[in-house]
């Protein structure tokens, strides 16, 4: 509560700070907030030449396929990519202005929902060319959307404040993402695993959320119960690790910037 | 009214350890058995009391720990020892010229600058012409902010930070911004918004300015006060005389 408190008191310097971040963000691109739509396409494009010829065969929808694991994944990968720069980047700020730090992430994290969005509507658009049929059943897309979006500012608030003090773990992301999008089953299907391989990939959260985008849109079922349990289980562990690190070190920060 | 208490604050840097060297530098210094974490006290046993509309002036040598001090007042950091009380809204105008946006325009960043100083954006929007007024910078509204000079940068941040209304106010080398004629303006300001019963905090390198204006002085050497009190115009007299080199601490 005293953290809606906090947002409502800072709401201008939150919207000033959105603002910041986007007019940054296409600075000196001659396409702007077109790429916004355009990098995942072009992506899109690459995996889809790619790896067609491989995965394409056998799976019904491919196109879409690949779309729901890009859609997420890069959501998932500048959302935490971004966030984790995001205090370090103000410290200029935080140091200087008594004001909340987890505004600067929150701010990073709306400005790569927004661009998420744009990429959402390209993928519908898509959708429709790719003759999936639409169900009810899409309004449940708002929960993973919504877990998603929680689970990355946790893990923002953790990799922010990590990177404070070890620096070294911009690198150690990087690594690590591209493990995680080689195990996230983006582009191929995990079908022809082992059914025990197959409960392995349920311990990656991002593969559950490309999991429940590609049930709704390609299958068009809702996953169980236990599903959504075990995704609402892996965002609370993250948000609530990441609360509790900026909670211990909110004030030892400034003495590493 | 007490509007500010300051007791036994004590601020501690901590220098060398593990995550700040990194790893290589860690294991080297563990093998040759010279690794160690040097303490650094920034200010030891500070206190201090402020009644409304009060001024304080804090002089000092460079490293005396004024600006840690004040970052501590104004609850950016916590202090590792003794506690602080404030009462009321404070706004504190620290290093003005570092925190704006170099790549957005001028205008953009005097938001922003707003907005971090806890204005809102009503009262932004009607104030705005009156702090571009202000700072004297009209037609450079939209070019980058990287293109001013610093001085400009320096008029802009004291613009829009003289609106504030707070009721404790700190002003940390402030009154030394811009040329000369916007000086003159600049204290003018400051002036008012001092007669208009808000208590201050006032770091300067001027001592004239401090006898002329405030009504207490703190004085700190290497983050120790050396003295405090009513007395101004003798505290000032005894910096000046330990500044000609007449007076060993």
């Amino acid at each position: 509560m005293r953290i809606i408190e906090n947002i409502q008191r800072h709401q201008f310097l939150f919207e000033e700070l959105v603002k910041r971040d986007f007019k940054k963000k296409y600075k000196r691109t001659v396409l702007g907030m077109a790429w916004s739509v355009l990098s995942p396409l072009l992506t899109l494009l690459v995996m889809r030449l790619v790896f067609t010829q491989f995965f394409g065969r056998g799976t019904p929808h491919y196109t879409t396929y690949l779309f729901c694991g890009n859609l997420v994944f890069a959501f998932f990968n500048e959302s935490t990519v971004q966030g984790m720069s995001s205090l370090m980047g103000n410290a200029g700020i935080f140091t200087k202005v008594n004001v909340p730090k987890y505004l600067f992430l929150l701010s990073k994290n709306v400005q790569c929902l927004i661009n998420f969005g744009l990429t959402l509507c390209v993928f519908v658009l898509f959708c429709i060319l790719d003759g999936i049929t639409f169900t009810w059943r899409w309004v449940f897309l708002l929960y993973p959307i919504c877990l998603l979006v929680c689970f990355n500012i946790g893990l923002g608030l953790i990799l922010s404040a990590l990177f404070v003090f070890f620096r070294d773990i911009q690198y150690l992301w990087g690594i690590f993402t591209q493990l995680l999008m080689y195990m996230s089953a983006i582009f191929y299907t995990i079908d022809s695993y082992s059914p025990l391989v197959q409960h392995v990939f349920l311990l990656n959260p991002v593969y559950l959320f490309i999991r429940y985008f590609r049930k709704i849109v390609i299958e068009a079922t809702i996953p169980t119960v236990w599903f959504h349990l075990l995704m609402a289980f892996d965002v609370l562990l993250v948000v609530g690790l990441g609360c509790r690190m900026y909670k211990k070190y909110n004030h030892r920060f400034l003495y590493y910037v | 009214m007490r509007v500010l208490e300051v007791k036994n604050v004590s601020i501690r840097y901590i220098t060398g350890d593990f995550k700040d060297i990194g790893l290589k530098e860690y294991l080297l210094r563990r093998i040759r058995h010279d690794y160690h974490v040097t303490e650094f006290w920034a200010d030891q046993d500070i206190s201090f009391t402020l009644e409304q509309g009060e001024m304080l002036g804090i002089i000092g040598s460079n490293g005396a720990g004024k600006s840690t001090l004040l970052k501590a007042v104004s609850g950016i950091m916590v202090p590792t020892k003794g506690w602080i009380h404030r009462e009321g809204s404070i706004a504190a105008l620290l290093e003005l010229a570092s925190g704006f946006d170099g790549d957005l325009t001028v205008k953009e960043n005097t938001y922003l600058r707003g907005a971090m100083l806890g204005y809102t954006r009503k009262f932004m929007d009607d104030t705005y012409d009156q702090i571009i007024d202000f700072a004297e910078l009209r037609e450079f509204e939209d070019r980058p902010f990287k293109q001013l000079s610093s001085g400009m940068r320096s008029r802009l941040a004291f613009s829009v930070a003289c609106l504030v209304n707070p009721d404790i106010l700190i002003l940390d080398e402030v009154l030394s911004v811009g040329d000369g004629a916007f000086r003159k303006k600049s204290e003018a300001k400051m002036r008012e918004i001092i007669r208009g019963g808000a208590t201050t905090i006032l770091v300067s390198h001027s001592l004239p300015q401090v006898r002329e204006m405030c009504s207490k002085v703190l004085w700190l050497h290497k983050g120790r006060q050396i003295e405090y009190g009513e007395n101004v115009q003798e505290i000032c007299d005894r910096y000046q005389q330990f500044l000609d080199g007449k007076l060993k601490l």
